[in-house]
């Protein structure tokens, strides 16, 4: 089979259970990073792109690129849709577009996703730091 | 004002029932919390996100003092140093915003209002980001709704639209809807209980089939319309409906899912629309869903007896946003002419109805309100803070009970970071280690008392359990200390003015 570079995708940001009880526990933590610094991939564009389960992504946007985790989303067939929970990872991809009425296009807009098993997942310091310098 | 709150040390253990949990937009009140030397050591009925507030409130991403940016650094400060810092910035400003407000209390909102009217700033609340479309919509078309005690008790056909109860208001099903036991309406946790067994089973075979152990007969169907219209959709009792771009677990918990493909909710509201007045439609499928599905489920709208839609950021961040909303109260102003059906947006965070209600009482406006002429001003697109904030129109900020650090956009984010950042909230969130004045505050709901209005608009007060620690205030008292130091402030500049004329 020919392994795609480059998978054409709808980008979601949304909540999940896990995202919601790490914010809980503070947006430093273990748990909050966990949640949120990864990306729900349909498995068979995994199996097209040659990614494994639990291994690193680069998704890349007009507004830019991230590197996170790819899981498999289990409930599911959702072919060329990725889903990323809430957080600074979404933020540093999504569309700011307003389309005039104060609200970004958080949901469907477009992505790409290649695989980038070598690039690390930013810590939410690293990932603010390299973004705002602070 | 310098005087220090200390805890009060109790050493027996006390349990405190009916308490409201500071989550959602749920706002539970049968929360049962144990306190232990002033701290909660167990609790009982709350969800996930709910225990790891209470047992988490005190963890170590805990702000214990004020800090102010100095050199690059945030270094602990005195009250009295940071409030006089923040004064100065606000006071100085020419159009400053003062964002967040939905995970504070009511009472702390009100002068939030008084504080953007003496500033002339930007007054918005996360609804900007969340249900502000929703909002819009209702604007356009008003809404017919109802408070979650109706549901509960007569609703007998619940759609859940562009949301996932299941994530985002975990208990909402237990306690509102199909999970619950209503006067006139039955729960349906024991068929639903019946429904994950047999599926556990088949889940099994297909497990065993994937490994090739057994031989399976029939593939798994991977699009949610193969095999014809499930027969839950003729059940009898409560019935749940799901429509989203994915199988989430509630699409798993419903008699019957529907996927619609992402940014078409609103041809598929409208194509509703059109069955429910029985005219017919010349294509076969609909945003990906076939028309005799849509049929079934226009069926089911019209015959059942009370009907409601909640809907999530499903319809209000996608394409269409506030249009969507728009369409989906017509498609329930529609049905009301052939039954009884009511909409409702999920609100998030616990106060963020609150937020738009206390803003809407005092200005006129539920977000989005600009005080920068001196008088209430509200033109969503120009007045909202995203958009201030992507047009770099702001010199000042301060944030409040919210997060944007985290969950803006990055370009956003990148021009609130340019001008002097005020922050206050209890944890160490992304924007609070961005900010350049940062102020710890009390949790509402747990260290202090306060109001919150549920989703549906019905005000709940919240429950002070345990002391905040030293030195820690709460919203309210926070901003009514900046709020007095700024008019000192500004009376200085203007008594100087004067003697300088």
């Amino acid at each position: 089979m020919m392994v795609e570079q480059k998978l054409h995708v709808t980008l979601l940001t949304g909540r999940t259970i896990e995202q919601g009880v790490g914010k809980e526990f503070g947006k430093a933590s273990r748990e909050y990073h966990n949640a949120c610094s990864m990306v729900y991939m349909d498995s068979d564009d995994m199996r097209k792109m040659n990614i494994k389960n639990n291994t690193n992504v680069l998704i890349t946007t007009p507004n830019g690129s991230v590197v996170l985790k790819a899981i498999k989303y289990p409930r599911s067939a959702t072919p060329g849709l990725i889903y990323i929970p809430y957080g600074p990872w979404a933020n540093a991809i999504c569309s700011n577009a307003t389309t005039s009425i104060g609200m970004p296009s958080f949901k469907g807009t477009p992505a790409e996703v290649e695989a980038a098993p070598d690039k690390a997942v930013l810590s939410i310091e690293e990932l603010l730091r390299s973004e705002f310098g602070r | 004002m310098t005087t220090t709150v200390e805890p009060v040390i109790a050493t027996e253990t006390k349990t405190i029932q009916s308490v409201t949990c500071p989550i959602c937009g749920c706002l539970c009140d049968d929360i049962e919390v144990t306190i232990q030397n002033n701290e909660v050591v167990k609790m009982k009925n709350g969800c996930a996100v709910c225990e790891a507030k209470f047992l988490g409130y005190r963890g170590e991403h805990r702000i214990k003092t004020p800090l102010i940016r100095k050199e690059g650094k945030l270094v602990p400060v005195t009250m009295d140093e940071a409030v006089h810092a923040a004064a100065e910035v606000l006071a100085n400003s020419n159009y400053p915003i003062l964002y967040g407000w939905s995970s504070t209390s009511s009472e702390a909102q009100r002068v939030g209002v008084e504080l953007a009217e003496e500033i002339g700033g930007v007054l918005d609340n996360t609804a900007v980001v969340c249900h502000g479309p929703s909002i819009l919509g209702v604007q356009e078309v008003g809404i017919p709704t109802a408070t979650l005690g109706q549901i509960r008790h007569r609703a007998d056909l619940i759609i859940y639209w562009g949301c996932d109860p299941w994530s985002a208001h975990p208990r909402h099903l237990e306690r509102y809807t199909n999970f619950t036991e209503g006067r006139f309406e039955k729960s349906e946790w024991k068929s639903y209980m019946q429904k994950v067994k047999s599926q556990a089973g088949k889940k099994k075979l297909a497990s065993l089939a994937r490994s090739g152990f057994i031989k399976s007969k029939t593939p798994q169907p991977q699009s949610c319309f193969v095999g014809g219209v499930p027969p839950a959709m003729s059940k009898g009792g409560r019935k749940l409906i799901v429509i989203d771009v994915r199988k989430t677990m509630s699409g798993e918990m419903a008699d019957y899912f529907i996927q619609v493909e992402p940014n078409k909710d609103y041809e598929l509201i409208q194509a509703i629309r059109a069955l429910v007045q029985d005219q017919e439609l010349d294509v076969e499928t609909v945003a990906g869903v076939p028309v005799e599905y849509l049929k079934e489920f226009a069926d089911a709208l019209v015959n059942c007896e009370f009907g409601v839609i909640f809907f999530g950021m499903g319809l209000t961040q996608t394409a269409g946003k506030f249009r969507n909303i728009e369409v989906a109260i017509q498609l329930v102003r529609d049905l009301n002419a052939r039954t009884k059906f009511m909409i409702m947006p999920m609100r998030g965070h616990f106060n963020v109805t609150g937020a738009n209600v206390v803003s809407a009482w005092q200005s006129g406006y539920p977000f989005g309100v600009d005080f920068s002429l001196g008088y209430p001003r509200y033109n969503p697109g120009e007045t909202t803070c995203m958009d201030v904030l992507l047009r770099d129109e702001l010199d000042a900020s301060l944030v409040i009970a919210a997060d944007p650090g985290a969950n803006f956009p990055k370009e956003a984010v990148k021009n609130m970071v340019k001008h002097p950042l005020i922050v206050i909230d209890p944890h160490m969130n992304a924007t609070s280690m961005l900010g350049d004045i940062v102020f710890p505050s009390a949790f509402v709901g747990i260290e202090v008392d306060g109001t919150a209005y549920r989703m549906d608009h019905v005000p709940i007060p919240l429950h002070k359990v345990v002391e905040p620690p030293a030195g820690v205030y709460s919203d309210e008292e926070i901003l009514s200390r900046i709020l007095e130091e700024v008019r000192i402030i500004k009376s200085q500049e203007a008594k100087k003015e004067k003697e300088a004329a």
